[in-house]
């Protein structure tokens, strides 16, 4: 077992035994947690995930970096203007992969929130945590983006239409999500606040994806994702699926980097509380 | 596009600024927990065989 391994276990079974203490006043028997069951067990290593995400991330960071850079030249000189909204069409490419990823890591907190909840993976608040602010960036640039495209197309910067305002409502949802972690300093317990809100608010999640079905809205249907197939010119879809995958590797990579700096800082938060400990001891 | 030329490139730049505000900070970070643990290390911390 690695060093990291030993001190993500002694500082989860030592927050779970002052949460304990705390709620009863006495010490009971430790809950059954996901190392409990083999499979999961080695997923959860955080040694092991700090091996694999290290090797990982020049492999997604490099081909991000490189489609980002043929997407971006797809959209500046070879994307041809749209017949309607012309050159402005150049937007869509930033604003459709930025919406698509809010939606994902949105499902990626999630799945972790059901991940701390149900099987107490220990890795799970950790990317619960790592995805939050990344999602509430790419969110941002969708509402931004859109908004900047909408003044020239149709004619106002905002307008509360069902798929504009539940969209806002998701940068509020990560916003909060965002503050919720920063308002509770115990891991353990803010794990647990936020994966409720986090599970609470993907009731939003098929709000934004619907509401262009369910409500008669001024933001266009969905044109990619669609059963009769995208009704986008294949000169434009290519552009903005390269310039999307290279937004998804983009979030993957910093989704990754994110969890490795936060298993760092629990390690941090661990090895100061031991060091208070001792130094405590050695002065009684 | 000279037309519409500043929401376009405002959407560039604001993107460019988000995106790169994000790695940013990813890297700021990583390099200063990964700083603290070695200090930490460094006073003998995180060594089962030297905890007192």
């Amino acid at each position: 077992m690695g060093k990291i391994d030993q001190v993500f276990r002694r500082w989860r079974c030592a927050s779970e035994i002052v949460m304990r203490r705390a709620a009863t006043g006495s010490l009971q028997a430790a809950p059954r947690t996901a190392t409990s069951i083999p499979m999961i067990r080695d997923l959860a290593s955080p040694t092991r995930f700090m091996s694999l995400s290290g090797r990982l991330l020049p492999w997604v960071a490099g081909p991000a970096a490189a489609l980002l850079g043929a997407g971006l030249y797809m959209v500046w000189f070879t994307a041809p203007a749209d017949y309607q909204q012309g050159e402005t069409v150049k937007i869509m490419y930033l604003h459709v992969p930025a919406a698509w990823l809010s939606l994902f890591f949105y499902m990626i907190m999630t799945s972790s929130a059901l991940g701390t909840l149900v099987w107490r993976h220990p890795l799970a608040d950790v990317s619960q945590k790592a995805a939050a602010p990344i999602g509430a960036a790419f969110t941002l640039i969708c509402l931004v983006t859109g908004s900047l495209w909408g003044k020239p197309m149709w004619g106002t910067y905002w307008q509360w239409d069902a798929r504009l305002t539940s969209m806002l409502v998701m940068l509020l949802i990560y916003l909060g999500i965002l503050a919720l972690w920063r308002a509770i300093e115990e891991p353990n317990r803010a794990a647990r606040a936020v994966s409720i809100l986090t599970l609470v608010g993907a009731v939003n999640v098929p709000i934004v994806k619907f509401s262009v079905d369910w409500w008669n809205t001024l933001h266009q249907p969905a044109s990619v994702f669609r059963l009769g197939g995208p009704t986008i010119h294949v000169s434009m879809l290519v552009p903005l699926l390269v310039m999307a995958a290279a937004f998804t590797l983009i979030g993957v990579a910093l989704h990754l980097s994110g969890m490795r700096t936060e298993i760092l800082r629990r390690r941090v938060r661990t090895l100061t509380i031991l060091e208070a400990e001792r130094l405590d001891a050695q002065a009684a | 596009m000279s037309q519409h030329a500043f929401f376009i490139l405002s959407s560039y730049t604001v993107t460019a600024l988000v995106v790169a505000g994000l790695i940013l900070r990813a890297v700021v970070d990583h390099r200063a927990q990964t700083r603290a643990l070695a200090e930490l290390e460094a006073r003998g911390l995180g060594r089962r065989s030297r905890r007192g």
